[in-house]
């Protein structure tokens, strides 16, 4: 009854193409915003802002990369975290070159060299379709993560492979990275950029890039001869794709552990970030972030959650058990809605819009 | 089986390549040491090893050829299978009966698999299936080390694994590869027998031709399912067997699948024959440039030569060696 678009009366072209064209869906957006930005820092503790919160964020951003290469044009591909071991490897680079650069400068580049890289390996997505793609793009993976252990020019020829983060700040001297940097601090450095690059996401699928991308997507012959050229458009995609990546790299490496080896960023990475939009929604925005919310929520309840009900299990056998109710959750939540959780939500609001007289 | 003549001129080149590369980087570097019963004895070590990858791809192909679904889990299915039947064997079977013991697991399993995740999932998209095949792996690797510990066990078939000189013993060869070569080769015939001879075998190749047209002829989709996923687990069964006493038992053995796949690109998704020969040249090719190349770029290039080699093929043949032609229509 009170959730629709009745009696809202759109009196300009700007409003007609506004993201969220219904009032309330845009009173929540602000709400959300609000309690991200502002109660969210008050509230937590620095163990839930640290090992919750900016893990959640960064992959959203990488999830949000893989869902515009996967869910938007339809190129699957396993390459993730090569891209995203790019994008750290890159900003520790241009970090350490030039100390004076701002910090958000260094990530832009850092994310345009993983755009850059992800070019060079969406080449072959010209001529090689399908599973046939997803196992080639398993190549750029474990290139890259190869290139960064053998070459030690990557890590300034340091001794055990690892990088670390240069103490870096914002406005003033709010450290984001190094040792004096604040989860608060961190937290907000990291939400400002994911929620930045969300809305040009979001903004980016609705244009006409964006629909090039879907045409491609649902069927490449066809867009081909209504005139979209597939090169250009399959590069953007990886592009713009590895862009992201790159930045959510070069923050994981940064912001949130500070130091950071290859193998951070292995082929398990690439598989989580590949759940992460499967289970919350291919082709969506939203489901990006409520795939990567359930992704890193999971393990840490699943291995908290013994201790909660008050089981003994020794440590080895949890692990165990943990993968095993992972996997199982994993093909209940494909069973039971495998379009994701977005499209659950988008169930929600299609009721919440006849509530409460369904008839 | 008809060999196409782009086909041809691919494993000519590839031929060539293979001798030219190291003979070029043997005569040009200092520290490549290059000698033709060297080269022979890396290639036949190469192909001995390519044999072993085929033995997993032959799972991934089986599955994808009969339900159209990419088996991630082949490897989980492979340690599992080696898991269980150490496990019995330590429990104090003899090896005989723990074999088939596991078989019985193994088609149990599948009919598991087929009951639980893809029946519910008929019909869905090919990644919905193919994210429902890696939650199955992680399952699978969860439940066997839960089951069965997650200390490496050694599993002890009385293979000699001393190396036997051939040719006027210029030539080093595994007697244990050599072994397991064969059985492949009796394994990857058996199945063709079976495919070409057997009604059970008939059906499958009808399911994999068309599925809309072997269920109107009365063909029974669930069962075939049941049969090809048991199928892949007797397959896997003999690569658990082969890698595991090869390698020791272990979780390492999951990590096979990710060797097998290249081979399945390589030789194509739909081809059995493709899994043999990409095996193969995936064998080969990585172990003439591990010796002959790797030197020259700092080695350690195993993670991902496979990869780049199936790569480089596949922007010539988009399906595989031996995959079927995709046809797309609008």
């Amino acid at each position: 009854m009170i959730y629709r678009e009745a009696g809202e009366f759109k009196t300009s072209y700007q409003k007609d193409q506004a993201i969220l064209s219904i009032r309330q869906d845009n009173w929540f957006m602000w709400a959300i915003m609000a309690i991200a930005f502002l109660v969210i820092p008050v509230i937590s503790s620095e163990y839930w802002l640290g090992t919750i919160m900016l893990p959640f964020l960064i992959l959203s951003l990488a999830a949000l990369g893989l869902n515009v290469l996967t869910g938007y044009a339809g190129q699957l591909s396993l390459g993730t975290g090569g891209f995203m071991a790019t994008g750290a490897f890159a900003a520790y680079k241009i970090a350490i070159a030039f100390p004076e650069l701002h910090i958000v400068v260094v990530m832009l580049m850092s994310g345009l060299i993983a755009a850059g890289v992800g070019i060079l390996f969406g080449i072959p997505s010209l001529r090689i379709k399908g599973f046939y793609l997803a196992v080639a793009t398993l190549a750029s993976q474990f290139f890259l993560i190869w290139m960064f252990n053998k070459f030690g020019w990557f890590t300034n020829y340091s001794s055990s492979g690892v990088i670390s983060a240069p103490p870096m700040t914002v406005f003033g001297d709010n450290f984001v990275t190094g040792p004096y940097a604040t989860p608060v601090a961190k937290y907000l450095f990291t939400l400002s950029l994911v929620v930045f690059f969300a809305l040009m996401t979001k903004n980016l699928v609705r244009s006409n890039i964006g629909r090039e991308w879907m045409a491609v997507r649902d069927m490449d012959i066809a867009a081909e001869i209504i005139g979209i050229k597939m090169l250009p458009t399959k590069l953007k995609a990886f592009a713009y794709s590895s862009f992201l990546c790159g930045i959510a790299g070069a923050l994981w490496a940064f912001v949130h552990t500070g130091s950071v080896e290859p193998l951070a960023f292995d082929v398990n990475r690439s598989f989580q970030i590949l759940f992460m939009i499967i289970i919350g929604g291919l082709g969506s925005i939203m489901g990006a972030f409520l795939g990567a919310a359930f992704i890193v929520l999971l393990p840490i309840f699943l291995s908290n959650a013994p201790a909660m009900f008050g089981f003994n299990i020794s440590v080895d056998l949890i692990s165990h058990i943990e993968f095993m109710v992972f996997g199982a959750l994993i093909i209940f939540f494909l069973i039971v809605e495998p379009h994701g959780l977005a499209r659950l939500w988008q169930i929600l609001k299609e009721k919440l819009r006849l509530w409460p007289f369904p008839y | 089986m008809r060999i196409e003549r782009d086909v041809m001129y691919i494993f000519i080149a590839t031929l060539f390549l293979m001798v030219a590369i190291p003979w070029v980087t043997g005569q040009l570097s200092e520290e490549i040491f290059f000698e033709w019963p060297f080269f022979f004895e890396v290639a036949i070590g190469g192909l001995l090893a390519g044999v072993m990858y085929s033995l997993v791809a032959l799972g991934f192909v089986l599955i994808f050829k009969a339900s159209g679904v990419f088996n991630f889990a082949q490897g989980a299915m492979v340690l599992f299978s080696a898991l269980t039947l150490v496990g019995l064997n330590e429990l104090g079977l003899p090896m005989w009966l723990a074999i088939v013991m596991t078989l019985v697991v193994m088609l149990i399993l599948a009919v598991v698999i087929e009951r639980v995740v893809l029946r519910p999932l008929v019909n869905q998209e090919h990644i919905i299936l193919f994210m429902a095949t890696i939650g199955i792996t992680y399952f699978l690797d969860g439940f066997g080390q839960t089951i069965w510990g997650s200390e490496v066990k050694i599993l002890d078939l009385g293979i000699p694994s001393e190396p036997g000189f051939y040719f006027d013993g210029k030539i080093l060869i595994n007697d244990f590869d050599l072994i397991a070569a064969l059985i492949a080769g009796v394994l990857v015939i058996t199945l063709a027998l079976f495919f070409q001879y057997t009604r059970i075998g008939r059906a499958l190749r009808a399911v994999a031709d068309d599925h809309q047209a072997a269920l109107s002829v009365g063909i029974p989709l669930k069962h075939i399912w049941v049969i090809v996923w048991a199928v892949a687990g007797i397959v896997a069964l003999v690569a658990g067997i082969m890698w595991g006493s090869k390698l020791g038992v272990q979780f390492s053995l999951a990590l096979i699948a990710l060797k097998a796949l290249p081979v399945l690109i390589l030789g194509g998704f739909t081809s059995v024959p493709g899994a043999i020969v990409g095996g193969l040249i995936i064998g080969a090719g990585e172990k003439i440039a591990e010796v002959f190349i790797a030197p020259l770029i700092g080695g350690g290039i195993e993670d991902w030569f496979a990869y780049m080699l199936a790569l480089a093929f596949l922007v010539f043949r988009p399906q595989g060696l031996f995959g079927e032609k995709i046809i797309e229509r609008v």
